[in-house]
């Protein structure tokens, strides 16, 4: 469907040996491991905030996320991981007020330039959302649709059984395509919409607490899911479930929010981004180890 | 209270006794036989209402309703027929079917999806909010000064001197206007935004988005709102009357050809409005009988919206 997104994403390689965190630049930088060894960015955050109207939801976030890894996002509540997150394929343009300052990278491109268009950054980098959200339309229509925008032409039925075996969700419903997706169960629709994602194709998956709706079961099948298909996409995932980003992730950012001075809001900020395993066993930031101890606030 | 409680094992008769409290909701029950009394004072006008229409037009459903129907305007209530009423009252209805319902959608998907959610935008929504309030004999006015003498050219140049179904037609979709597309805007705003979000998530441009998903999720509200306005241009009285429907004697337009758009023309509330100011008895029934037509034709055109709605609301 979009065969140039592979070869854009050929290894450039970067000044940087690792894509540990910027945050604290005297903090000693982490020991390469074997899975650190030359990463390929695909995305580049500079100095990036948020503002809704005149309130900064998030600040200053500088971060590299690599290629065919699992990134995940934790925090509390309202520190701005939803935010940041819809940066990354502009669905924040969808927020009237809305404003972004600083940079989006994407394989060196700045998404936010005036010249990038927004429909061709979604076809690259799809987004599954925290309540699962098909169409009220039938299994194969849920598919269909993005290869159908994107220009595929002919029979998508190739297309929609590969998407939703990708998902793991084909053996369940490939006697029912024609039914409305919204008979589906919770689990069962967040999987289609997970497949919905992979049938153009991305490069990139971002997903915003994609299993807060859903029972354990579910989640252990979205969890396996996302195991399953790393070796082909990038994941970036905002979870506010520890034990999840312990489990996924390969890297993990931990984000909080200060109270501002001059007013009664806050502000998130990116306190720590790290190997996962380092985040949870030896974290450098005292509040990033009071948050995964639960001995936060 | 919850030292109160007694252990569950205490006493099933004092559980019993407390969770079959009957306290008397005086104040409740008053309000809810008040509601019904709302209910039924509207009930009962309406029933009074279809009585009295059908028991007067009766006489003349079982006696001549053919001729009735397919009658001219005369000055005999017993040979006067609906027919160049009937005949009005349909064109109006195509005009705005075919006016007001395309501008009137369009024009709300523009504003609800399009526009930015500037200060001007919403100056021209509450100015079209205020346009919906405005009394329908102004809309009269206005359509005389326009479609009747400006556009004579186009609307009726021969002996009708402008005052013909055109102008009555365009005037009455400007009159809906308004409505269709506060309606059609409300049931866009009532589309959930996640769906939008989904749409977009895939790589769908705008008018994918609003083509493929929230028109469809919107259109049975779109619907019942353009029907409801199609009723309200069938049953209007005043603007037409300025825009000069005829009220009298008619011997031209009953014809449905497209060359009869440009003669003198009435409409189904004209004919109920002149023949009930008449003393003769027979006119009485008449009006009585035209007033059933007119319900009907509106009952139609809301059954229709109904089953259309229903279809695809199923494929929701
Ligand atoms: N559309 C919006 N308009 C205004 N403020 C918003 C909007 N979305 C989020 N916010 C605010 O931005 C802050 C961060 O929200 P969010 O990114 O949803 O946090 P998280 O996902 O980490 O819980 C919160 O204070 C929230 O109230
Ligand atoms: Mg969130």
């Amino acid at each position: 469907m979009a065969p140039e997104t592979r070869t854009q994403s050929q290894p450039e390689k970067r000044s940087e040996p690792t894509a540990a965190t910027r945050v604290d630049a005297n903090r000693p930088v982490a020991e390469p491991r074997p899975e650190d060894i030359d990463p390929t960015a695909v995305f580049d955050l500079e100095d990036l905030s948020v503002y809704y109207g005149s309130f900064r939801a998030i600040r200053n976030v500088d971060m590299t996320v690599c290629q065919k890894q699992i990134t995940a996002f934790i925090g509390p509540s309202g520190c701005g991981k939803t935010t940041l997150l819809r940066c990354f394929n502009r669905m924040n343009d969808l927020v009237d007020i809305a404003r972004v300052e600083g940079k989006v990278l994407y394989h060196g491109v700045n998404l936010y330039d005036s010249a990038v268009n927004p429909v061709e950054v979604r076809r690259r980098i799809g987004m599954v959302f925290q309540k699962p959200n098909p169409f009220p339309k039938s299994i194969y229509d849920n598919i269909a649709f993005g290869p159908k925008v994107a220009g595929v032409k002919g029979d998508l039925g190739e297309v929609v059984e590969r998407s939703l075996r990708r998902a793991a969700l084909w053996d369940e419903v490939k006697d029912r395509l024609k039914d409305s997706a919204m008979g589906l169960s919770g689990g069962q629709q967040q999987r289609l919409c997970i497949a919905r994602a992979l049938a153009v194709d991305p490069e990139v998956i971002l997903m915003d607490e994609p299993c807060s709706a859903l029972d354990p079961i579910a989640t252990g099948r979205i969890e396996d899911l996302m195991e399953e298909i790393k070796s082909e996409y990038t994941i970036l995932i905002v979870t506010h479930n520890m034990q999840q980003a312990a489990r996924v992730s390969d890297r993990c950012a931990f984000f909080t929010a200060e109270v501002n001075e001059t007013s009664d809001t806050r502000t998130g900020i990116l306190v720590e981004f790290d190997r996962t395993e380092k985040m949870f066993s030896n974290p450098s930031d005292e509040r990033t180890e009071n948050y995964v101890t639960g001995r936060f606030g | 209270m919850a030292v109160t409680t007694p252990p569950m094992t205490a006493a099933p008769e004092l559980v019993r006794q407390r969770l079959q409290g009957k306290k008397v909701d005086a104040a409740g029950l008053i309000f809810r036989a008040l509601l019904l009394l709302a209910l039924l004072v509207t009930m009962a006008v309406l029933v009074v209402l279809l009585v009295e229409v059908l028991t007067g037009g009766w006489g003349v459903f079982t006696t001549r309703m053919g001729e009735f129907l397919t009658g001219k305007l005369g000055s005999s209530a017993a040979r006067s027929g609906i027919a160049q009423g009937l005949r009005g009252t349909f064109f109006i209805g195509a005009f705005v079917v075919a006016l007001a319902f395309p501008l009137g959608v369009g024009a709300a998907i523009y504003l609800e999806e399009y526009a930015p959610k500037s200060r001007f935008a919403r100056f021209v929504d509450i100015n079209i909010r205020n346009l919906a309030g405005v009394p329908s004999v102004v809309y009269g006015l206005l359509g005389f000064a326009i479609f009747v003498k400006a556009l004579r050219f186009l609307t009726g140049p021969g002996s009708a001197n402008g005052a013909t179904v055109i102008s009555a037609g365009l005037t009455l979709a400007i009159l809906v206007l308004p409505i269709v597309i506060i309606t059609a805007a409300e049931a866009i705003r009532a589309v959930p935004d996640s769906l939008r979000e989904a749409g977009f998530g895939v790589g769908a441009t705008r008018w994918e988005v609003v083509r493929s998903h929230v028109l469809p999720y919107a259109s049975p509200g779109i619907l019942t709102g353009t029907v409801l306005s199609l009723a309200r241009a069938l049953g209007e009285a005043a603007p037409l009357i300025l825009v000069g429907a005829t009220t009298g004697f008619l011997s031209e337009g009953a014809g449905y050809g497209l060359s009869t758009l440009q003669e003198r023309f009435t409409a189904m509330p004209i004919v109920i409005y002149s023949w009930a100011g008449r003393p003769q008895p027979g006119f009485a029934s008449n009006t009585a009988a035209a007033i059933v037509v007119l319900l009907a034709v509106v009952l139609l055109a809301n059954a229709a919206a109904i089953l259309l709605r229903n279809r695809y609301e199923k494929r929701r």
